[in-house]
């Protein structure tokens, strides 16, 4: 309308346009991501992991392995993400890889149902999605690879106290919340494994610390007090075993009652570190990222299509074998110790 | 509204043609235009649905922001809004509620929680900026109260299709038809009916205004209702394109529809604006999402180049109104010319 208005137009322009032109200078790389989907030929097969959110040092691991599988395999590895772990979020990334046509998702749903609409559009434009971590619902992808089932867990867990204590003496179980689903199955398991393998282990109480720090801290104190004779402690929760490790790492209780159960390495580093804990269990992401990697590329392959029986190869771990409603399980849970625990970061 | 002797010193064709609305559309075909040809896929037959299907809750919510800043106002709440609709539709349908009743209530509330901001700032007297930051955190809380950190994602497959879904064969979403609707109705209002010259009155004088017959806290109360039932509205598209009913849904929203509307050449001091720019300055961020998106920028730098993008909009034209004035002055000078500045063209943006 006047000078004014039209030198703020050029000025928009100017900045929009160096904006623009500055994001897309640096990806020519990016241009080999035209993958078909369906493509037969693993050369230019082209891999997106949409972990739950970014700068989550447990999905940083799992990528880590994804991208070493990528590698292996001669894919193109990206990673996307929202900054929240909100399904919407992921819902604009699935969208973006259907729009690329990537060969393979791989995802950690941040809601069983609310992605499927999306990841559905992207199956159809040719893409294969494999689900780690969180599963969605069957229906809404090729394969889901499971960290760990049920039994696996609860008999690692029993199988590190009894090897702590030598078989014999009182235990005691730190859970999360008395409703939580997966602590009140594992428990289940374990004590059935219990009775049927360690009839001299007597789980004297089962005490739940609401995988809240401060009472899971009081909780092991109580259990402690309650139970002068208890030999060892199983923790099924990440939030649980650091809290109790905290308690008997100040306490005259250090390297006299063993501790195990579920946790991260970088909780529990300096717990190993101490003495207070010899090992623990949890499942590797480093190996689901890379097997979830090389399950996106059977499936791309054609190699396999998600059916129960279908076998491949993924790389250093070696055959898996697709288990039913299309579930690949990674294995037995990995154990952590003073060995090893340096070797990672999440 | 003020009718300055700049802008009507040029002819009709050029008064309609170089505004700053033109400007914003052209920019928006010229990005549109760049993205198709340099980003790989821009060009596919997604990009327009899933392109429309996000911006989708910022053009809706866009209509009524635009009206409430040509007002000198803002309203901060509105994805807070959209996060409490989301949540109660979610609560009401779970509680065995049919859907569609759910989803009146949901707008019901959301008329509620406008008409809370509104008669805070209509009739208390209230600044609208502190009234909606306070009403952005206390609607957040509710939600977020409401549902916990749980979501409801049961939702009945025939309401979520329709929310994604598109007209016929086309890649248009069916989204679309109701924001034409809503567009239709609010261009009438702003742009046709004495209630948007009143809204304009508002924004350039509030005082000139209420002496000139314009029942002021009336518009105001009247236009955050309509936000609060808009947001309330885009809340339910949401929820339902995502099948995901969470007290989280759509947080920050609000940042991306004042950016668009002022892109789109609001003013964020009132008086001046218009709807077909703030349609193009939604689109315009869309577009530049969806292409940096493509190319695998991180939601990181999106967010730096919109909120980069809202500081230049704000900012560009005090900045070169100041260097215009500075260059006039300097050319009358050197002209030595006798001045006889108008004063109606203090308000040079004026439309």
């Amino acid at each position: 309308m006047n000078t004014l208005s039209r030198a703020s137009r050029a000025t928009l322009v100017a900045a929009t346009a160096a904006l623009v032109l500055s994001a897309c200078g640096g990806s020519d790389d990016d241009t080999s991501s035209e993958g078909t989907g369906d493509g037969g030929s693993s050369d230019d097969m082209t891999v997106t992991f949409l972990p739950k959110n970014l700068g989550n040092p447990y999905f940083d691991t799992s990528s880590t392995g994804g991208e070493a599988a990528a590698e292996e395999f001669g894919g193109t590895f990206e990673e996307v993400g929202p900054q929240e772990a909100t399904p919407d979020g992921q819902v604009q990334y699935i969208n973006t890889a259907a729009q690329q046509g990537v060969s393979a998702l791989v995802v950690s749903a941040n809601d069983p149902t609310a992605i499927g609409a999306a990841l559905d559009q992207a199956r159809d434009a040719g893409t294969k999605v494999v689900t780690f971590d969180s599963d969605t619902e069957p229906q809404f992808r090729d394969v889901f690879v499971n960290q760990a089932d049920a039994e696996g867990i609860a008999r690692a867990q029993v199988d590190l106290i009894a090897e702590q204590i030598d078989g014999d003496g009182q235990i005691a179980i730190l859970s999360a919340s008395a409703n939580a689903t997966n602590q009140n199955a594992w428990i289940e398991l374990m004590e059935e494994e219990l009775a049927a393998n360690h009839p001299d282990i007597e789980l004297v109480e089962t005490v739940y610390g609401d995988d809240d720090d401060q009472m899971s801290f009081d909780r092991t104190a109580a259990l402690l007090q309650t139970y002068p004779d208890l030999e060892g402690i199983v923790s099924p929760t990440t939030v649980g075993i650091a809290a109790a490790a905290r308690y008997l790492s100040d306490s005259d209780f250090q390297g006299e009652v063993a501790l195990t159960g579920l946790g991260t390495p970088n909780q529990m580093r300096e717990y190993v570190q101490d003495g207070t804990v010899e090992a623990f269990a949890l499942w590797n992401p480093e190996d689901l990222g890379y097997l979830a990697a090389f399950t996106a590329h059977a499936l791309v392959n054609g190699d396999i299509t998600g059916e129960e029986g279908d076998t491949f190869e993924a790389g250093r771990l070696g055959e898996y074998t697709v288990g039913a409603d299309g579930v690949v399980l990674l294995g037995d849970p990995f154990v952590f110790d003073a060995d090893n625990i340096d070797d990672f970061d999440f | 509204m003020t009718r300055t002797y700049v802008s009507h010193s040029h002819p009709w064709w050029r008064r309609a043609l170089v505004t700053r609305e033109v400007g914003i559309i052209a920019l928006l075909a010229a990005v549109f235009a760049y993205a198709s040809v340099a980003v790989a896929n821009f060009a596919g037959p997604l990009t327009v649905t899933f392109l429309l299907l996000d911006v989708a809750p910022i053009l809706l919510i866009a209509l009524p922001m635009a009206l409430i800043i040509v007002t000198g106002e803002i309203d901060l709440s509105v994805a807070s809004v959209v996060g409490l609709s989301s949540v109660l539709v979610g609560v009401l349908y779970q509680a065995g509620l049919p859907m569609a009743v759910a989803a009146v209530l949901a707008l019901a509330a959301g008329g509620a929680a406008g008409a809370f901001n509104g008669y805070l700032v209509a009739y208390v007297g209230l600044p609208s900026l502190a009234v909606t930051i306070g009403s952005l955190a206390l609607f957040r809380g509710l939600a977020v109260g409401l549902l916990g950190t749980t979501a409801v994602t049961s939702f009945p497959t025939g309401w979520t299709s329709v929310a994604t879904g598109t007209i016929g064969d086309s890649r248009i979403p069916l989204v679309v038809l109701p924001f034409l609707v809503l567009l239709a109705v609010f261009t009438y209002l702003l742009h046709f009916s004495a209630f948007g010259r009143g809204i304009f009155d508002i924004g350039l004088n509030k005082e000139a205004a209420r002496f000139s017959g314009v029942d002021v806290a009336r518009t105001k109360l009247i236009l955050f209702v309509l936000s609060g039932v808009v947001s309330a509205f885009a809340g339910i598209y949401f929820t339902l394109r995502f099948g995901s009913a969470r007290g989280d849904n759509a947080t920050g929203l609000e940042l991306q529809v004042v950016a668009a509307v002022l892109l789109g050449g609001v003013s964020i001091f009132g008086g001046r604006g218009r709807l077909h720019g703030v349609v193009a300055g939604v689109l315009l961020i869309g577009v530049i999402s969806s292409a940096l998106r493509l190319e695998g920028v991180t939601v990181n730098i999106i967010n730096i180049i919109i909120g980069l993008l809202l500081v230049a909009s704000v900012v560009s034209p005090n900045v070169l109104a100041w260097a215009s004035q500075q260059a006039s002055r300097r050319h009358r000078r050197a002209h030595a010319a006798p001045t006889h500045e108008p004063t109606g063209a203090v308000h040079p943006q004026g439309r």
